[in-house]
């Protein structure tokens, strides 16, 4: 497998905040990896330095060979990566069609199709991803109405509507329904399977992340603590003292 | 209200707007219900940025004004001198054929609203990167230094203001003539605005004002959508300043052209009177606005703007829906939204098959 | 442009405009440094700032006119604005500052309409001044001159201004409206009434802009409509100097003061309120490309 994303000794801090510190690592195309670190590891940091939400101090991280860390956040999106936030973004006013539908790829955009109404295909796709992540009932409801956890599904839902190649998720289950979290890591598989969108996720929730990632990475203190499968990081002494250990 | 009664509706309206002029009794308010035309289009198009977009502009009079001169010099400059005209304006001797007022006035608004289109995508670019109440400072600076700047600029008349060429005979009473002129600008500026709402556009510059980081993060182009949003702005906007010039005779840089406190201020207080952000809010919003205005100066002489500043203040803390987003909180029904409570009590599901 | 040969040739008369520009920017800086208040204290920005400037000019004139010294003013208006400022808070600003910034931003620009309106109804829209009889100092072999009620202003500035400062301070109120600055949730936990802060923070802005308006009615002149510019001219000094900042604020106000003095002169003296908002507009977006460079995430 080729690596689609590939992050070499990133640094970034804040002031005198060091959120990452020359963190490595690897996306293999078609993989889901993922990312954990207790809170204030610096997990959403990366995320940001990824998309080109800030710029990085130094390092290097490619997508598909191509280097991101000059790019523009829509720019790196438009190149098929895309992220969800951890304090879900959807467009309040809007309503879950509307939200849908703006989400389309917007890497073919001109000055011509900025005119253009939807297509019925666009609506009908939106419609059946809707209905996929179980929302299709609330989808003339402005998407201000609905619940945290009904928001975070329709971002997934958003960001599957972009065709991503890679998809970062920000925590999707965090502030979900118990009951429905074995129905969503059935959907991120899916939509791994079905759409081929290659996953890398940042969960807490260790029951998720042991069932849905092949691989991890565990952050500390903004530097990479330990990476390896499911079973070595469980039983990575230093994870758990990471997690247990507090800081 | 289902779209084919409000279609029928909106159809009679219009044929009722045409004939207004044709009414007798309605003769001596032609230019004031002219007026209600420029003030429909004011809330239209401020409402693109304000009301879809979130960008509050207090600086939108710049195109306003920047149409208005360009219409009023290119019609002085295609048939005269500087100084000739100077001399002749307003007089008999400055009188124009039909043909030269019609040619000069076209060429004129084309060119202004050209102009304003460029200005507007030039100034877009570096402006609407600015958010919340930066870019609604920095906008009614913009429009404010318009204004002196045009007040110590000689060759468009400096604060002695610029007159326009008077309509020729042929033509009629200004009033009637520029009712249709503007009658006929706010309908297209109303379609128009309508169909943009319609598609992408309307709803990439919807995704603006509810989010603007999460538009970016999908990859929309939001540099692209908010210029052109405030070019389209600026287009009619130029439009209808070339013709107000010609409408009012005389062009003040501060009080008439760029006016700020009372036009530039007036858009907003119509788009949020009516609703910002829905398509029939401004036009019901400058409706209701201008006949309480014409009230107040029929009442309350002297204290008619004591009067307004009043009404912004009390429009904006106690109505900031508006008269349309009021009545689609009370009856979202008939907005098109389903907001029926078994909707809202659908138990959401991802377990087994969807 | 000519008079920049007057300039080049006769230098003395950069020091009789530098003069000007940072004794009347200093007055810029005291409403500045009110707004900065507001705006950290409560998240409001006040566009009926120069108003209240311009209000206290008025109230000043009209004790001149009744035969008063118009250095008694400086109290007197601030006295006046500080029930003028309360009263307005009682009536509409408390309602909108929780609110959206822009529904703050109209409410104030309709208050801003409404006291310009009643300036005018009331004083008429002459432009007037008041004489402080101080008479005029003549420095550099009569070459510069300077109005010793200019000096007077300046003092007068540092006097408020630091009053203000050590009340901010020291005083218990201070200390409750600092606090609420920093966190207004945590304020009220914490038992501090912020309605009644809120209040004070607003009457006290508007007492310091009554004091400024003393002294431009002193030094300058007034008229009913131009307090907007008062406005702008504080928003940029704050801007400049960024909140909480005294000495920015005062830097940046005395810069302004001689930057216009300079542009008036250079420019002609019709085109000093056109500089001062196009100088808004170039500041507002140097500042944004600065901060777009370093890529921070903007508020
Ligand atoms: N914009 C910012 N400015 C200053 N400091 C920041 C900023 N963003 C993050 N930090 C700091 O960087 C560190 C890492 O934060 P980050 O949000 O990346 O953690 P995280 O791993 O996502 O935590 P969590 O699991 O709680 O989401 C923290 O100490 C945080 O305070
Ligand atoms: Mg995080």
């Amino acid at each position: 497998m080729t690596d689609l994303l590939k992050i070499d000794r990133v640094c970034k801090s804040f002031g005198g905040v060091v959120a990452n510190d020359a963190v490595s690592l690897s996306v293999p195309e078609g993989a889901i990896i993922g990312l954990i670190g207790p809170n204030g590891s610096g997990k959403t940091t990366l995320f940001n330095s990824i998309v080109g939400y800030h710029p990085i101090d130094s390092g290097s991280i490619r997508f598909r060979g191509e280097e991101l860390s000059a790019l523009r956040t829509a720019e790196i999106a438009r190149l098929g990566l895309l992220r969800t936030f951890q304090q879900t973004r959807i467009f309040g006013k809007m309503n879950c069609v509307q939200n849908m539908q703006i989400s389309v790829p917007h890497v073919g955009d001109s000055f011509m199709t900025m005119w253009r109404r939807f297509p019925p295909e666009v609506t009908e796709r939106a419609e059946s991803l809707l209905k996929f992540v179980g929302l299709y009932a609330k989808r003339q409801l402005r998407a201000e109405d609905l619940s945290f956890g009904q928001q975070k599904l329709l971002e997934f839902a958003m960001a599957l509507m972009n065709e991503p190649k890679a998809l970062l998720l920000d925590e999707p289950t965090a502030g979900i329904n118990p009951t429905l979290i074995n129905g969503l890591i059935d959907r991120l598989k899916r939509a791994h399977a079905e759409f081929g969108i290659t996953l890398f996720v940042i969960e807490h929730n260790m029951r998720v992340i042991m069932n849905l990632a092949e691989y991890i990475y565990c952050l500390a203190h903004g530097e990479l603590l330990a990476n390896g499968t499911p079973e070595q990081i469980q039983n990575d002494q230093r994870v758990i003292e990471a997690y247990l250990g507090g800081h | 209200m289902n779209s084919s009664t409000r279609m029928v509706l909106s159809a009679a309206l219009f044929i009722a707007a045409l004939f207004v002029p044709q009414v007798p009794a309605l003769q001596p308010y032609l230019t004031q219900i002219a007026f209600l035309w420029v003030m429909i289009l004011f809330a239209l198009t401020w409402d693109v940025l304000g009301g879809q977009m979130g960008y509050n502009s207090f600086g939108n009079i710049l195109y306003f004004g920047l149409g208005m001169y360009a219409t009023a010099v290119i019609q002085r400059d295609l048939y005269f001198t500087v100084e000739e005209y100077a001399n002749v304006a307003g007089g008999e001797q400055a009188a124009l054929t039909t043909a030269e007022y019609l040619f000069g006035l076209g060429l004129g608004m084309g060119t202004g609203a050209l102009l304003a289109v460029i200005v507007a995508a030039l100034l877009g670019s570096g402006i609407l990167g600015l958010r919340g109440h930066y870019f609604a400072i920095c906008t009614l600076g913009l429009g404010i230094a318009a204004g002196e700047l045009a007040s110590g600029w000689d060759y468009i008349g400096a604060g002695s203001g610029l007159v326009t060429p008077l309509l020729p005979d042929a033509l009629g009473e200004r009033g009637p003539f520029f009712y249709y002129v503007f009658l006929i600008l706010a309908v297209i500026a109303f379609l128009v605005l309508r169909r943009l709402y319609a598609g992408q556009f309307g709803l990439a510059i919807n995704a603006i004002r509810d989010d603007e980081d999460k538009a970016e993060a999908l990859g929309l182009h939001t540099t692209r959508y908010k210029t052109v949003a405030w070019c389209v702005s600026a287009f009619f906007l130029a439009l209808t300043g070339g013709a107000f010039g010609n409408l009012v005779i005389f062009i003040d840089p501060t009080d008439v052209a760029f006016a700020g406190p009372t036009f530039g201020v007036w858009m907003v207080l119509m788009a949020i009177l009516g609703g910002k952000g829905t398509l029939w809010g401004p036009v019901i919003g400058a409706t209701v606005f201008h006949v309480t205005q014409e009230l107040f100066w029929t009442y309350l002489f002297g204290w008619q703007r004591v009067a307004l500043g009043l009404l912004i203040v009390v429009v904006v803390v106690f109505f900031p829906l508006g008269i349309v987003g009021w009545m689609r909180e009370r009856w979202p029904k008939r907005f098109g939204e389903v907001v029926d409570a078994e909707a809202r009590k659908a138990q959401i599901s991802l377990e087994g098959e969807s | 442009m000519g008079n920049l040969e007057i300039l080049v040739e006769a230098p003395i008369f950069s020091v009789q405009l530098l003069l000007d520009g940072l004794l009347v920017g200093a007055i810029f800086a005291l409403a500045a440094y009110g707004m900065a208040l507001l705006w950290g204290v409560m998240n409001i920005i006040n566009i009926a700032q120069g108003d209240f400037v311009i209000l206290g000019g008025y109230v000043t004139l009209t004790l001149y006119n009744a035969g008063i010294p118009a250095l008694a003013g400086v109290p007197v208006a601030a006295i006046v604005l500080f029930g003028v400022g309360w009263v307005i808070y009682r009536v509409v600003i408390f309602r909108v500052v929780d609110r959206d910034l822009f529904i703050s931003i109209l409410a104030t620009f309709g208050i801003s309409i409404l006291l310009q309106q009643l300036m005018d109804q009331i004083f008429g829209a002459d432009i007037q001044s008041a004489e402080s009889g101080l008479g005029t100092l003549f420095l550099f072999d009569n070459q510069v001159t300077l109005g010793k009620v200019k000096l007077v202003a300046f003092g007068t500035v540092l006097v408020v201004g630091a009053a203000l400062a050590i009340f901010l301070k020291k005083s218990r109120m201070g200390q409750a409206i600092r606090a609420t600055s920093q966190n207004a949730r945590a304020a009220r936990i914490m038992g501090i009434n912020t309605d009644r802060v809120y209040a004070m923070t607003f009457a006290l802005n508007a007492a310091v802009c009554g004091a400024a308006g003393a002294l431009v009615v002193m030094t300058w002149v007034i008229q009913p409509f131009i307090g907007l510019a008062y406005t702008i001219r504080s928003f940029m000094i704050v801007v400049v100097a960024g909140l909480g900042n005294i000495a920015g604020v005062v830097a940046a106000g005395l810069g302004l003061g001689a930057a216009e003095q300079f542009a008036a002169f250079l420019l002609g003296a019709e085109f000093q309120i056109g500089f001062v908002f196009a100088l808004l507009v170039v500041i507002l977006l140097l500042r944004n490309a600065v901060l777009k460079r370093k890529r921070q995430v903007l508020k």
